[in-house]
């Protein structure tokens, strides 16, 4: 967070020499426009980073001086300390890696299928109808609460897989359907003047055509799976982070529980970040507004 | 009536003497479970080889249903749709349907949303990609076919959207209200352009059909009009206003031409006869 302030910051100075070195003539409404966006902006940032040094002061000093039992809440310099000790030693990244494996695994098993299962129900509008009152049903129930059902008889490691993948399936298959029954009536209409059979329909029109749909639903996904890993971690793995989180508790090792929790919110950032990378190059590439 | 039987799969060297379009007493019914409603009743009409002719009727009286039929996305309830004396079974390579709004494909160039038909239908890339190329030249958009749909005016669009339609070399075209989604001086000024494309020796001369609610623009265009009723839809009149002289449209002259406005008066009468009735 740091660096990106100093970036902001960078770029405000920037920008009037900028003007001046291209010879650009500004109205001097528009400059302080400019001007009190960037204030605006860098006040927004620096209350970000306040808050966050804040929390972070309070959280120390209020441990330090016996406010309330360190035991209970670790400290951010025994964290820092924890990070380096468990990295050093490996198993931070070994968990983080397993984490990571098993949600890009269960996302894209998700979305694939979800995405067959759609078209699918696209395909025929009979199973379209004799599964419609399913999906309700199994969108409108709790997941989590298959967990064991999971364990039992996927065992302790696939029944990571299988929590995940279920918590993202039927989401996927609702929105994608949706996406695909979006598409404009007389797009389709058109392929079919020109004699376009269904798979033509849905390759050229309806899939590019559905395409942000599609891609929220990608979004949605990412941390619908993650949720669905760590659920799965918790009720029977023995690695990952949610593994860490949950033996760091059984043993009272609040440091450990912390580190792992930091780790899991770094790991959704680089995800989200990513997919939103990949995102922005998908519409640049297939024109989507 | 004497009926052209050719070979479908044959495409016409001498267009001509093919694209006759033939509807006898066709009638037409949706049905929902509460009801039933009767759409067109005994309906027929032909259209000649190489002629244009313009149906109008008062909104809801199922004027697109008749570009349906003709093109094979439906079938009548009663009576048969022809084509050179051969029923209609489904959408065929030999009539070109133009939808109201361009439906221009976003993700696609003006290139590439041009072959579009081509593609379905597996024609020769490359004599498709030709004939695109060549028509975007001829009618003003040379240049821009590698531009995205979202870079053109309304315009040009549904202009891309009508070579889209001919890129298949369809010998009967249906129009649905072509112009209805432009404003009207692009509407006027497209007309014109339309009219010349369609009059284009290169492409063939075409049996036509066009489907509108704006009276000025059926009478500018069309050798003949027909006037529908309201639902259930039936051939109310038919009109020959015999205002194309010498081989070529011209729909904006025809507009300011002395016998323009007694033809829309006729056709005003039987329309409004309707609506009041």
């Amino acid at each position: 967070m740091s660096t990106s302030t100093v970036d902001h910051l960078a770029g405000g100075t920037a920008t009037p020499l900028d003007a001046a070195s291209t010879g650009n003539v500004r109205s001097r409404g528009y400059r302080d426009y400019l001007r009190n966006r960037r204030r605006t902006r860098a006040g927004v940032i620096a209350a970000q980073v306040l808050v966050l040094a804040a929390v972070l002061a309070f959280w120390q000093v209020g441990a330090d001086v016996r406010l309330w039992d360190p035991l209970l809440t670790s400290t951010p310099t025994t964290i820092w300390s924890t990070f380096w000790k468990l990295s050093a030693q490996g198993s931070l990244w070994t968990n983080t890696a397993v984490t990571l494996e098993e949600t890009l695994v269960s996302f894209a098993v998700a979305m694939v299928a979800g995405v067959v299962i759609a078209t699918a129900i696209w395909w025929s509008p009979f199973l379209s109808r004799v599964l419609d009152p399913y999906l309700v049903m199994g969108n409108a129930m709790p997941k989590t609460a298959l967990g064991p059902i999971f364990f039992i008889w996927l065992g302790s490691q696939l029944s990571v897989y299988g929590m995940a993948i279920s918590i993202s399936l039927i989401v996927t298959i609702l929105t994608v359907t949706t996406g695909f029954v979006g598409v404009d009536p007389d797009k389709v209409k058109l392929m079919r003047t020109f004699g376009a059979n269904r798979r033509q329909i849905l390759v050229k029109a309806v899939l590019p055509g559905s395409l942000p749909t599609l891609l929220s639903a990608v979004r949605v996904n990412i941390g619908l799976t993650l949720v669905g890993v760590i659920v799965g971690e918790f009720l029977s793995s023995k690695a990952g982070l949610g593994y860490m989180i949950l033996y760091g508790g059984q043993i009272f090792d609040l440091s450990q529980v912390m580190t792992a929790i930091v780790m899991l919110v770094v790991m959704s950032a680089v995800l989200y970040a990513v997919l939103v990378g990949v995102e922005s190059l998908v519409r640049r590439r297939w024109r989507v507004a | 009536m004497t009926v052209l039987v050719t070979g479908s799969t044959v495409r016409p060297e001498t267009p001509l003497d093919t694209g006759r379009v033939e509807l006898r007493d066709v009638g037409l019914s949706y049905f929902s479970p509460k009801q039933e409603t009767e759409a067109l009743r005994n309906v027929s009409f032909s259209v000649a080889p190489g002629e244009f002719i313009a149906i109008v009727g008062p909104s809801g009286c199922g004027k697109s249903t008749f570009l349906s039929l003709i093109a094979g996305l439906i079938k009548p309830t009663s009576g048969s749709v022809t084509i050179d004396g051969a029923p209609v079974r489904g959408p065929s390579r030999r009539v070109g349907y133009m939808l109201q709004r361009d439906h221009l494909f976003e993700w696609r160039t003006v290139l590439s949303n041009l072959r579009l038909g081509a593609e379905v239908q597996g024609l020769d890339k490359a004599a498709a990609t030709d004939r695109a190329l060549s028509m975007l030249a001829r009618y003003g958009l040379g240049g821009f076919e590698n531009h995205y749909p979202n870079e053109l005016s309304g315009g040009m669009r549904q202009r891309v959207a009508l070579i889209r339609t001919l890129v298949t070399q369809p010998d009967i075209l249906l129009l649905d209200e072509p112009f209805s989604a432009l404003d009207f001086q692009t509407r006027l000024a497209l007309a014109d352009e339309m009219a010349e494309i369609l009059d284009d020796q290169e492409t063939g001369k075409k049996t036509i059909v066009l489907v509108t609610h704006d009276i000025s623009e059926a009478i500018s265009m069309a050798d003949r009009v027909l006037v529908l009723s309201g639902r259930p839809g039936q051939v109310k009149s038919e009109h020959s206003f015999g205002l194309h002289t010498g081989g070529r449209r011209r729909p904006f002259e025809v507009r300011s031409s002395p016998e323009f406005n007694d033809c829309f008066k006729v056709l005003w009468k039987e329309l409004d006869v309707h609506i009041d009735g």
